[in-house]
């Protein structure tokens, strides 16, 4: 899958049809009128391709520039340079501190969600591999189902399940927690157990982006770890399956070699399985972090945004900026941003797929 | 194990060694199991509370929101959740025969051009090849939300919105699919072609007759993975279809219940629409496992 961007040397060429025939390889095929039947194959996809996605792709640039509101006729809306741009980055104001409270929201989401679904994932794919355990194939089921229902059913079974009355505050024990109602960081929350309810003064009087430190530390809010909760609960089974495949691929007489060298199940597990599974831990945490900078779905269907806006990610607030609010031009702007944030992370997984193949 | 035995020399070493592995297995099996066991309940318990909850009465619901038993002096178990799928302005008949239209022809449309597309990215030499193939590529990493706004621009211009061509044209150009076929095309053998090719066969009939029969399997397991994947889409229908409440597909109308009936939320009706949302897919899931087994191996699933 990697991407050939080398220059290729020019040939010259006698014709155009010539020219159009060869392939860097220079190979002939076969069949006759390769070109011809080669774009007769493509052409539907390329068409829709370029409508669909491509084009747009360059809208989302122009619209960051311009003023629409998302209602009027698009092609007349004026130009407005990088106002936009600069009311989400650089103008004080609210639209700058929801910009940054999006982030805020979705860093904390992501350094949860990520690590604690790749661990969980792992130990289920690590004990439903063992073989002196019957009926795994149950259990495999039973962990993957989740990955096959709507996203929106789920969040709703989570909602109810997260009811201040309901399923999860019965089950953890504690005062019952009110979890879509209360926009305190989980950070703050544990301060207050420890008497810190205002913030030291260095921290409230520095501010960021429009927010202060002491907001920027709070940690996820408490309704966020409820949506937390119900993505890692939903994505675990899925990648549980991705590290099976990889340690069916460990093989046997590797692990009882190291029996025989005397390594105890940790020291196996540790010096001999984990580092077999690097491909799959790298798949896994690189799935997981461009997924989790698009979380969107959950957040519409769970919370709204809410309470206090302490739920709002840049996918959701550029669907509610857009088509919600009437200002498609900033929900455009934040949309080429968050472009920006996931593209880096899919150069990375672009990085590591490619060293794969060349190892 | 017997592998340890025959290293140690010590006699009365291999005995302590043997009991020890004994008790150190059963520990591991019971460790494992709890594990196994807790992590089957945290799966299974939502699903199944929600499935009792969709058939309790209202007052049963607000009474005993966490019991997986009826309280029949409250009225339970009622079919009033159920009810409220149809009503003046929840749909649900209509919205599960919209789900039904929108994933088959999109599944269907997908498995067409990807097949075309991936063979011809696989087997043919033409210029211009390569650049498609590099455009796949880049195109393949933009996050759908990006894409929300001028798709939805697009879709305006075209005069389509709040239509079925709406939800189906967008979800029709999928570039994964297009690499997973090509990827499963390029391991069909090519003499098969070759021979097709010798005996005076075009491009097109070897496609028909010789690729499309050898890479079934791979597009059955395709058909498989996107038809969950499309019957669970929502972002895209939500923004393709604003304001026609009568199109909305199964995820968007369920999600659009939660406003529809003032201040009490309907947790029977919702959580009967939850179940029937899951359950087609359910069927799917249990008649074709291994097939998603296989997809997953393969990588045909994104993240």
């Amino acid at each position: 899958m990697a991407i050939a961007t080398r220059p290729r040397p020019t040939r010259r060429r006698s014709s155009f049809g010539q020219w159009l025939g060869r392939d860097k390889r220079g190979g002939k095929s076969l069949f006759e009128h390769d070109v011809r039947t080669g774009w007769m194959f493509l052409t539907p996809f390329v068409l829709g391709m370029t409508v669909f996605i491509v084009l747009p792709i360059f809208m989302a640039v122009w619209v960051s520039f311009t003023d629409w509101s998302g209602i009027t006729p698009p092609l007349k809306a004026a130009t407005n340079g990088i106002n936009n741009y600069r009311t989400l980055l650089l103008k004080d104001g609210l639209r700058r501190t929801d910009f940054s409270l999006s982030i805020k929201n979705n860093f904390y989401y992501v350094i949860f969600v990520v690590p604690i679904q790749t661990f969980l994932a792992f130990v289920l794919a690590f004990v439903v591999h063992q073989k002196f355990l019957k009926g795994k194939n149950f259990f495999r089921l039973a962990f993957f189902f989740p990955s096959i229902t709507s996203s929106i059913a789920v969040s709703l079974i989570f909602k109810f399940i997260f009811q201040v009355d309901g399923l999860a505050n019965a089950v953890i024990p504690g005062k019952p927690v009110n979890w879509f109602g209360n926009s305190n960081g989980l950070l703050h929350n544990v301060l207050g157990v420890f008497g810190v309810h205002k913030a030291p003064h260095a921290l409230a009087s520095h501010s960021l982006m429009g927010l202060s430190l002491w907001d920027w530390l709070s940690g996820p809010s408490i309704a966020m770890c409820a949506i937390m909760i119900c993505v890692v609960w939903t994505t675990s089974g899925t990648l549980m399956l991705i590290f099976l495949g990889g340690l069916q691929n460990v093989p046997e007489s590797l692990d009882e070699a190291a029996t025989l060298d005397g390594a105890t199940g940790w020291k196996r597990m540790w010096h001999v399985t984990f580092p077999m599974l690097r491909p799959q831990v790298f798949l896994v945490l690189i799935l997981g972090l461009i997924g989790t900078w698009q979380v969107f779905d959950q957040v519409y269907a769970m919370s709204f945004g809410g309470p206090d806006k302490s739920t709002i990610t840049p996918a959701f607030w550029i669907y509610y900026q857009s088509f919600r609010n009437g200002q498609a031009g900033l929900g455009a702007a934040l949309a080429v941003v968050l472009c920006a944030i996931i593209a880096v992370f899919t150069f990375l997984q672009r990085r590591i797929v490619s060293d794969r193949a060349v190892e | 194990m017997s592998a340890v035995t025959a290293v140690v020399f010590d006699p009365t070493r291999d005995s302590v060694d043997a009991r020890r592995t004994r008790r150190n297995r059963r520990l591991a099996m019971l460790a494992g199991y709890s594990i196994l066991l807790l992590a089957a309940l945290t799966y299974v318990v939502p699903f199944l509370l929600s499935a009792v909850s969709a058939f309790k009465a209202d007052a049963d619901i607000t009474a005993h929101p966490t019991r997986f038993a009826f309280d029949h002096a409250l009225g339970s178990p009622s079919l009033h959740g159920i009810r409220g799928l149809k009503s003046s302005t929840v749909n649900f008949p209509r919205w599960t025969l919209n789900s039904i239209i929108v994933t088959t022809s999109v599944v269907c449309g997908r498995l067409v051009l990807a097949s075309l597309g991936g063979y011809a990215l696989a087997r043919m030499r033409f210029r211009g090849r390569q650049l498609v193939f590099s455009m796949i590529l880049i195109v393949l990493g933009i996050p759908h939300i990006v894409l929300a706004v001028p798709q939805f621009i697009v879709m305006k211009q075209m005069n389509i919105l709040n239509t079925y061509w709406a939800m189906i044209l967008p979800m029709l150009f999928d570039c994964a699919d297009v690499l997973v076929m090509k990827q499963f095309m390029e391991q069909i053998p090519v003499e098969m072609e070759e021979a097709a090719a010798l005996d005076g066969a075009s491009r097109f009939q070897t496609f028909r007759r010789v690729v499309l029969p050898m890479a079934a399997p791979g597009l059955l397991t395709l058909a498989i993975l996107r038809t969950v994947g499309v019957w669970n889409e929502f972002l895209k229908v939500l923004i393709a279809v604003p304001s026609a409440p009568q199109l909305r597909t199964l995820p968007v109308g369920l999600a659009s219940l939660q406003g529809q009936f003032g201040q009490s939320t309907p947790w029977a009706t919702m959580l009967a629409g939850a179940l029937l949302t899951t359950i087609p897919m359910a069927i799917i899931f249990f008649v074709f496992q291994r097939y998603f087994k296989q997809g997953l191996s393969s990588g045909a699933v994104k993240g």
